[in-house]
């Protein structure tokens, strides 16, 4: 398989969403803010935040799931500006990633 | 066919001018891929292993490549690091070598089985620009794997004899310093902005380049007849006949001004009511004295000496330099020399020092501080300079990135005992060899009264003067937009250190961007700047503008502008007066000018 696309059920506020292992998974709701969206820099700072932490980091948008620590998935996820994404993060420190990723969306990249 | 054919793409504006001429693509057309089965698990064994090295080794290119860009202009290693994230994803990384593992294919078909099912999976997005700019990324990483497979060497520039416009994905040092004005008509890379490698040596050149082209090694063929417009970035595949005979007449038009103004360019640059400047060049290898000299350079007002310690595996030796350094002085003798010292960031002498953990390199140790960190680097080039300033006795020595005055003790200090070895040694020097400074710190600006009694002469560096004075890195795209050479706090810096100068009595130069840029002209001449030095190239048109200006106007005109609260109303005041003054600079170069970043407006053409 080239890419392995998860189903992903929305939730539209920072919750809870499964607590089936030990470690909680956390989601958060995102607008892609910066003019030109995620393009390949934008993919790359992604992925770069997102392996710094242990938790598998998931970007989802209309039902399709990318993992953000592929440039690959992340770029094919295909994000125009006012895209609406939802960030999930599971593992030991999925808080902390899931706040680092907040700031890239929050910041837009650093971009325009 | 149809005739209107024509295909417009845009890049950044990078060297001035109008190429026009037929594409040759370096080192882009994919090599034929070789397909077969691999026959026993020894042999899949073997293939994996040959697969994971060809990645290492592109892994470490792509590194070569990125630590060979200019430390200041990192711009475009973000997108290196993209090819270098796309190798090691496991869509494709994994993915290539399942391919070997199962269906038992050669490793150059299994990336290309990997590539085209990336590709399908890009083709199925809504958006085909996004796409089609996404699959380039991802093919170009794919095909740097291919080539190393194939055993593909770097195409040499040297090898082409025709007169063509050259199209790649990049240029590397390496290539760039070998490119030959007289064939090379123009130039246009996927990377790079107006200031990577490229385009700072198409500059000095002459060649007109386009950087930053999207899919420019994908869009253009070999052999497409190509109008390159490097004031624009605007690139023209296969034009139709009207836009050609648009462009042949600029190209005409360019040419004539310039034919003109350089008829003039051994004139001294003196203002109308009589205010005589310095006008020099910068440069970075002996080989372009030539072309120093025949755009009119006086003096040689920065030679930068990084060049030869850069690309290479051992540390150049004393000999080496001094064999550069003198055959330099001896070209431009009797007229000056200014040598400026090692400049360089820790990052790009990974191969000698140990490699850092600098969070920070554009505040750590590099340039003088590095030179001072590493006394036996400096003192071998200082020695290398001494011994080249003994027979021609016209080279000025200067250091950069100097912060205050404790690193000018020390320097001296060792400069001090270099000289004291050489005497005991009998071996022969200039014993007045001017010391100089570069005010590239706002500390050294503070201190530039303290400074200028220590020294021989300043030259302000305004590239990293902007940037420490504004506190930002223009090669940072969240806040490049912040780097602005009108700003009134860099203007009124360089008029502190213009001030402190000359109140102690020693000149000051400019060596940075701004001096190269004709529309500044009227600033720095009514700062009171002593010389010019930039580029080369930009000399005629700069003393042109010097000789056409009146420094009583220009004096006036500074004595406004900064007293100006923002760097915009500086830049509208700029526009208005260079419009007023010098109409036909604007028709014939700047459509947008360096430094305004809003797209330029398109003539029509025809």
């Amino acid at each position: 398989m080239l890419l392995d696309r998860r189903t992903f059920s929305n939730r539209r506020e920072t919750a809870l969403i499964q607590s089936d292992e030990e470690s909680p998974a956390l989601t958060q709701e995102f607008i892609v803010a910066n003019r030109m969206g995620i393009h390949a820099r934008v993919a790359a700072q992604i992925v770069k935040v997102a392996c710094r932490f242990e938790s598998e980091v998931l970007i989802a948008k209309s039902e399709v799931s990318a993992n953000a620590k592929s440039i690959l998935d992340v770029m094919t996820l295909f994000c125009p500006y006012g895209s609406k994404v939802f960030v999930t993060a599971r593992g030991s420190d999925a808080a902390q990633a899931l706040n680092a990723l907040a700031a890239l969306f929050q910041t837009k990249f650093g971009e325009p | 066919m149809n005739d209107n054919s024509s295909l417009t793409i845009r890049g950044i504006g990078a060297a001035p001018g109008i190429a026009i001429g037929k594409a040759i693509l370096l080192e882009r057309g994919r090599v034929p891929v070789p397909h077969y089965r691999l026959f026993g698990e020894q042999a899949v064994a073997e293939e994996c292993k040959r697969f994971e090295e060809a990645v290492c080794e592109a892994e470490s290119d792509l590194e070569t490549i990125k630590k060979s860009i200019r430390s200041e202009f990192q711009e475009h290693a973000r997108l290196l690091e993209v090819q270098q994230m796309i190798l090691r994803d496991p869509s494709i990384y994994n993915e290539s070598l399942r391919y070997i593992r199962e269906e038992r294919s050669n490793a150059q078909l299994a990336i290309i089985k990997t590539l085209r099912k990336a590709k399908e999976l890009f083709n199925s997005l809504s958006n085909d620009e996004y796409a089609m700019s996404r699959i380039a990324d991802v093919n170009a990483a794919g095909d740097r794997v291919i080539g190393i497979l194939a055993g593909q060497n770097h195409t040499n520039l040297e090898h082409i004899h025709q007169r063509a416009v050259l199209v790649a994905h990049d240029l590397t040092p390496a290539d760039a310093i070998q490119l030959q004005a007289g064939r090379t008509l123009g130039i246009v890379t996927e990377i790079g902005g107006s200031f990577s490698h490229t385009s700072i040596v198409a500059r000095s050149l002459g060649i007109p380049a386009v950087t930053g082209v999207e899919n420019a090694a994908r869009l253009i063929a070999e052999n497409d007849l190509l109008i390159v417009d490097g004031r624009t970035g605007i690139i023209i595949i296969n034009p139709c006949d009207r836009e050609l005979q648009f462009y042949t007449n600029l190209q005409d038009e360019i040419r004539e001004y310039l034919k003109q103004i350089s008829r003039h360019a051994h004139l001294t640059a003196e203002t109308l009511d009589g205010h005589r400047v310095g006008a020099e060049a910068n440069i970075e290898a002996v080989e372009e004295v030539v072309a120093a000299k025949d755009n009119g350079a006086e003096a040689i007002g920065l030679y930068r000496t990084e060049f030869f310690f850069m690309n290479r595996v051992e540390l150049p030796d004393e000999e080496s330099l001094y064999r550069d350094y003198h055959d330099l002085a001896e070209l431009m003798a009797p007229s000056q020399v200014t040598i400026r010292t090692l400049d360089l960031g820790a990052e790009k002498l990974t191969s000698w020092c140990p490699t850092l953990e600098e969070a920070n390199p554009a505040l750590g140790l590099r340039s003088i501080r590095l030179c001072l960190h590493y006394k036996e680097i400096f003192k071998t080039q200082l020695r290398a300079i001494l011994r080249a300033s003994a027979s021609t006795r016209n080279i000025r020595l200067m250091l950069p990135l100097i912060s205050g005055m404790g690193e000018i003790f020390e320097a001296k200090r060792i400069f001090k005992e270099v000289q004291a070895e050489l005497t005991q040694k009998r071996i022969a020097f200039d014993k007045d060899l001017p010391f100089g400074v570069m005010i590239e710190v706002p500390s050294a600006v503070a201190v530039a009264d303290l400074l200028a009694r220590e020294v021989d002469f300043f030259s302000i560096g305004t590239n990293d003067l902007i940037q420490y004075s504004i506190g930002i890195d223009r090669s940072n795209e969240h806040v490049a937009y912040l780097y602005e050479p009108l700003h009134p706090g860099v203007l009124r810096f360089i008029k502190q250190a213009v001030d402190a100068g000359h109140d102690a009595g020693i000149p000051v130069a400019v060596c940075g961007e701004m001096a190269g840029e004709p529309l500044y002209v009227p600033i720095l001449l009514g700062l009171k700047i002593d010389s010019f030095s930039m580029n080369p190239v930009a000399l005629p048109r700069v003393k042109n503008l010097v000789r056409r200006s009146s420094m009583k106007e220009c004096c006036r005109f500074v004595e406004k502008i900064i007293r100006m609260r923002t760097a915009s109303e500086i830049q509208q005041a700029v526009s208005k007066m260079v419009m007023r003054k010098f109409p036909e600079e604007f028709h014939v170069f700047d459509p947008n000018w360096i430094g305004n970043t809003t797209l330029p407006v398109m003539k029509n053409p025809g």
